[in-house]
């Protein structure tokens, strides 16, 4: 945050996308703008101009609370070994999307 | 990222679509698919090339001034949001002078008029051949050129309440032009508020740059004869002033700026952009855009 800073006198935004036939928006990447309002527009002209997207958000990187690589045994590991959690018994019909 | 990711971005984002040549995102449409590029009956097809080539011209050589802001503009974001609008301006040129060539039946395409013609055979108004000095200029030219182009383009395509161009090659284009333009002028309005509304400094700047494009702005509202020979099928300049005007108040008051009074640029000879008289510096724009193709002659690549 600081070095972006730096480097432009904008805050970073992280930019997220919503395809014309995807479900989530999705994460594709970062812009430096003054507020929110010239992040949209930013957003817009950096990452939807092939066509990509049918929503947008932006968010500031500032406003995002990320987990810590050094955290990642006690928050990551304890899955690892639980099958039980993952519904992979089931067989799930071919009409079925998006599963 | 291995094929067993559950959650691919590019996936996720893309057209189901068997051209793969495009990362994400295809689905492109032709705007003129399906449509009659017939001139429709009663129209005089010489005055249609004539306007086309006028709105064409515009597109081109604006085009051109922005695609000279490549690698100058201050943040890499704007750069890429103005590279966006320049490409638009392109691709609307294309289709004009196409339509143009198309109507005049002399065998012309779109690269034949855009870079085998003289500076005297341009029709662009002279606001579109403008060197902006600085960004506050860009922003104000903007501001006003598409807010006259959305203006002008919004009545071609025609609406609910209103028929549009009789010429429907024309029309579809305008259709898909006014969308880009909405685009533009909301672009150009941002930054003219920012500017404006902003330090005593950029307020300054961005009233001394609105105060030297205004002399062109006259020039945007005047009858021309090739109009007037294609009722139906053109838009009257003069009836756009009061939407123009209206739209460019509202960003003014936004931005705590004065509408500059300046005199229109005068005519030459009676003659202005659209019959051919251009600005000093529009001779020096015409040969950076036109030298690559005329020293290798439909050369392709």
């Amino acid at each position: 945050m600081e070095e972006s800073q730096v480097r432009s006198g904008w805050p970073l935004y992280e930019v997220f996308l919503r395809g014309k036939r995807g479900l989530n928006h999705v994460h594709v990447g970062s812009l430096h703008a003054a507020d929110p309002q010239m992040a949209l527009r930013h957003a817009r002209d950096l990452y939807t101009r092939r066509n990509e997207g049918v929503s947008i958000w932006v968010v500031a990187a500032a406003d995002i609370t990320a987990s810590s690589p050094d955290e990642k045994d006690p928050f990551f590991a304890p899955s690892g070994d639980k099958v039980y959690r993952h519904p992979t018994f089931y067989t799930i019909p071919d009409d079925v999307p998006h599963m | 990222m291995s094929d067993e990711d559950e959650f691919s971005a590019y996936q996720s984002l893309a057209e189901e679509t068997e051209d793969h040549r495009w990362a994400f995102g295809t689905g492109f449409t032709d705007p003129l698919a399906g449509i009659d590029t017939s001139v429709p009956d009663g129209v005089d097809a010489g005055a249609l090339a004539a306007y086309c080539l006028m709105l064409g011209d515009d597109a081109l050589v604006y085009s051109h001034r922005l695609q000279q802001w490549m690698t100058r503009m201050p943040e890499l974001e704007e750069e890429t949001a103005l590279a966006n609008i320049a490409l638009d301006l392109l691709g609307q040129a294309r289709m004009l002078l196409a339509r143009a060539g198309q109507a005049e039946g002399r065998g012309r395409d779109e690269d034949r008029l855009a870079f085998f013609r003289d500076e005297h055979e341009f029709r662009n108004v002279r606001l579109a051949e403008h060197a902006d000095a600085d960004f506050a200029e860009l922003a104000g030219r903007l501001l006003v050129f598409s807010a006259w182009r959305l203006a002008l383009f919004t009545r071609l395509a025609g609406s609910a309440g209103s028929a549009g161009s009789r010429d429907p090659v024309l029309a579809a284009i305008a259709a898909k032009g006014a969308k880009e333009l909405a685009y533009h002028r909301d672009y150009a309005a941002q930054w003219v508020i920012r500017l404006g509304d902003g330090t005593p400094l950029s307020h300054d700047r961005m009233q001394a740059g609105l105060a030297a494009i205004w002399p062109l702005t006259g020039e945007l509202f005047e009858a021309h004869p090739v109009a007037a020979a294609l009722p139906g099928v053109a838009a009257d300049p003069a009836e756009l002033r009061a939407e123009v005007d209206a739209a460019l108040g509202t960003v003014l008051a936004a931005a705590t700026l004065d509408r500059p009074q300046a005199a229109a640029l005068a005519r030459v000879a009676g003659r202005s952009g659209r019959d051919g008289v251009h600005t000093e510096a529009f001779g020096y724009l015409l040969a950076e855009l036109q030298s690559v193709a005329r020293a290798h002659p439909d050369a392709t690549w």
